[in-house]
């Protein structure tokens, strides 16, 4: 990447401290797909100048899929953990890039002696919106071309986060549209709950394929997301509808910076 | 005066059992570990005007909101009219707000005509929808014959209770119009008018059929009170302080569990020394474990359904039904309680709510996406008692899926649920790496 991703240890070496820690998370590190989403996450804090910082080696998962799968144990090692690395660094203000991450330091750590402020990266872009520090100009136009929103569950119903991602697609000249079950009627993609981790249980078809029946539904060609979960499932039912050619799956953090040619 | 006594007795009766099998059902759902829902008293108020009172969650399923605020505020409202009914059966009057209400009460018994026949055809409907239509939402593995049952009756009690009233009024407005004994002209009659043709002209005939109404729609009344405690119909009550007792953290949030985090305080820092706490086990394994909430909530479900139709698991044909975790809860309480009853508090029966009633791939079929919770008109909370039973399932017995185990130990050994190294979380940021 071009930029240099400047380390909580490095700031702090040099004695200072940024506004912002941006928590990649867990799929935002390793997952390949994902690593393009946080980096694209960076390209905008870059663009907009704000002083931002990340724990490189030392973040650790949140503990998040232990704790839905029932691990309590666990997730309280991990948590206990992470919250002495960031009240270390004495952090106030942290950006997830994912909903998961988001929901568990923003509700699951306070309790545990972590109390931060904490938003998701589609917030930031919201923020960054309003301020008139981001528009949708510079870079590729999405005209023309139909955006449906998939709503992440720990971000909507979990968190009530909803008008948050869709304010980052309503500025692109383009036609936003609702899949039947959106918002807090939101249908899962089926990775939640550590689901991601393990096979599905046995049924009849897998919760992504039918959640692509809503996409398809609408026409659109791009669904975005906001949940690096949520991405791969998505892509995975794109790919098994073999609607590859039509249908392209990106983050809101994608689509912000391709449409501000970051 | 006879029936005057037998009314009296029948009413005394009717209260005793109800509050007797009230309280049963109290005494069971404290059975419950405690939870304190005591904080944020305003807010609870508020949710509970909006959500029970009002009714604000039925309206994402517009045809049976309207036509269950029929039957709710008929049954409200049609209330009053019982009231008359009894100290008209205590003090042998006949419709004894007719004088001091004046023309207000022909408003009134106007007003509850119209009512009863909105519950009616309300009523129909609905029986049309679960037998005839047959909806999916009424069918499902946990749709057994009793709970089928148990919807029809209640369906149909409301049907011979509004009939029974509206011919009783029926009787009563031709009886004023001929004069007879102690029938005077009160109130008036927009529907039974249209029902008077049809009952026969005797006066004698027609004060039997008027009597028999009064005392069928009573009793019935009264039956059907005590039906309640028994029935997933009881949801009419309990639904307020379910409400009441809302979770209202984010949804997202799941419970802490202090228990563990003395453990693991201890673990991180040997001279730590937690307070002591009461033992018991990690999760949930049969209902004690559970809190009086989850309790509250298995008596308050009355199986609409809606949660298992937005489950993604059970639309996507895995064995999960969020209806089916909320019924084997009551199911389970309810014989736990009769276990009490029978043999004394201590005794234990060899089954459990996890195995014998809800079964393990039913528990990690879950998404944890809180369809359900959002679905529910009255917050029932099924994927806590979910997530619970997980707990127990993993903390207590360590029967974990094969691959979350995996995952687990990942997390142990290189703090992410996959296997990559903690050395290597930077790597995205290389500078060779360009989109």
């Amino acid at each position: 990447m071009e930029q240099k991703i400047p380390t909580m240890a490095e700031m702090a070496a040099e004695g200072n401290e940024p506004e912002i820690l941006f928590w990649v998370g867990c799929a935002g590190s390793f997952d390949e797909r994902a690593q393009k989403i946080t980096r694209n996450i960076c390209k905008i804090l870059h663009h907009v100048g704000i002083s931002y910082a990340v724990l490189g080696t030392e973040e650790s998962c949140t503990g998040d899929p232990a704790k839905r799968a029932g691990n309590e144990f666990l997730f309280q090692m991990q948590a206990m953990v992470n919250i002495e690395v960031l009240n270390g660094y004495n952090i106030k203000k942290i950006v997830t890039g994912c909903p998961h991450c988001f929901n568990t330091i923003r509700n699951e750590y306070p309790g545990l002696g972590g109390t931060y402020e904490v938003i998701h990266h589609t917030q930031l872009i919201q923020g960054l919106i309003d301020e008139g520090k981001l528009k949708a100009e510079g870079g590729e136009s999405f005209k023309g071309r139909k955006i449906t929103f998939h709503d992440p569950c720990y971000l909507g119903r979990g968190n009530n986060v909803y008008e948050a991602p869709r304010a980052a697609l309503e500025i692109l000249d383009t036609e936003l549209v609702e899949m039947k079950r959106c918002k807090s009627n939101g249908l899962c993609c089926g990775a939640g709950g550590a689901q991601m981790f393990k096979e599905p249980e046995k049924g009849n078809k897998d919760i992504n394929d039918e959640r692509m029946l809503d996409v398809i539904e609408t026409g659109a060609s791009v669904i975005a997301s906001g949940c690096p979960f949520c991405m791969t499932m998505l892509t995975d039912g794109v790919k098994h509808m073999e609607k590859e050619q039509e249908i392209k799956v990106l983050d809101i953090a994608e689509i912000t910076v391709r449409a501000n040619g970051l | 005066m006879v029936a005057q006594i037998v009314f009296i007795i029948i009413l005394l009766g009717a209260v005793y059992l109800f509050g007797k099998n009230v309280a049963k059902v109290r005494r069971n759902i404290l059975l419950g570990r405690d939870t304190d829902r005591s904080d944020r008293p305003a807010e609870r108020w508020a949710i509970m005007t909006k959500v029970a009172l009002g009714q604000t969650k039925m309206v994402k399923r517009p045809i049976a909101a309207v036509m269950h605020f029929f039957i709710y505020v008929g049954f409200v409202i049609i209330n009053l009219e019982v009231l008359e009914i009894m100290i008209d059966g205590i003090f042998g009057s006949h419709r004894i707000f007719s004088k001091p209400l004046g023309s207000l009460y022909g408003l009134l018994i106007g007003g509850f005509e119209v009512l009863a026949l909105l519950v009616l055809v309300s009523c129909v409907v609905f029986l049309a929808r679960r037998n005839i239509l047959k909806l999916k939402r009424f069918s499902g593995t946990e749709m057994t014959a009793w709970p089928k049952s148990d919807a029809n009756y209640i369906l149909t009690i409301e049907i011979l209770l509004m009939t029974a009233f509206l011919t009783m009024n029926a009787a009563d407005y031709k009886l004023q119009l001929l004069h007879f004994g102690h029938y005077a002209t009160a109130g008036s009659f927009p529907i039974s008018g249209f029902i008077a043709p049809l009952l026969p002209s005797g006066p004698g005939a027609l004060a039997g059929i008027e009597r028999g109404c009064w005392w069928f729609h009573i009793i019935g009344i009264l039956a059907f009170l005590n039906y309640l405690p028994y029935s997933k119909h009881f949801h009419i009550l309990l639904a307020f302080p379910n409400v009441y007792y809302s979770n209202l953290k984010p949804k997202g949030e799941f419970t802490d569990m202090a228990s563990v985090t003395n453990e693991v305080k201890a673990m991180l820092d040997p001279s730590f020394v937690p307070e002591p706490a009461e033992v018991s086990r990690f999760g949930v394994k049969d209902v004690t474990d559970l809190t009086w909430k989850n309790l509250m909530e298995a008596y308050t479900c009355t199986e609409c359904g809606r949660c298992t139709s937005v489950c993604p698991a059970n639309i996507t044909g895995k064995l999960l039904s969020p209806r089916k975790i909320m019924m084997d809860t009551r199911d389970r309480l309810v014989e736990v309680g009769n276990n009490i009853d029978k043999h004394g508090k201590d005794y234990t029966d060899d089954k459990t709510l996890l195995d014998n009633y809800i079964t393990r791939e039913e528990l990690w079929a879950c998404t944890t996406c809180n369809a359900c919770t959002e679905a529910c008109p009255v917050n029932i909370n099924p994927l806590e008692i979910i997530t619970e039973m997980r707990r127990y399932v993993v903390m207590e017995e360590s029967q974990a899926p094969a691959s979350l185990n995996n995952m687990f130990g990942n997390m142990e050994n290189n703090g992410a649920p996959w296997k990559y190294s903690q050395a290597d979380r930077l790597n995205w940021a290389a500078s060779d790496k360009v989109d």
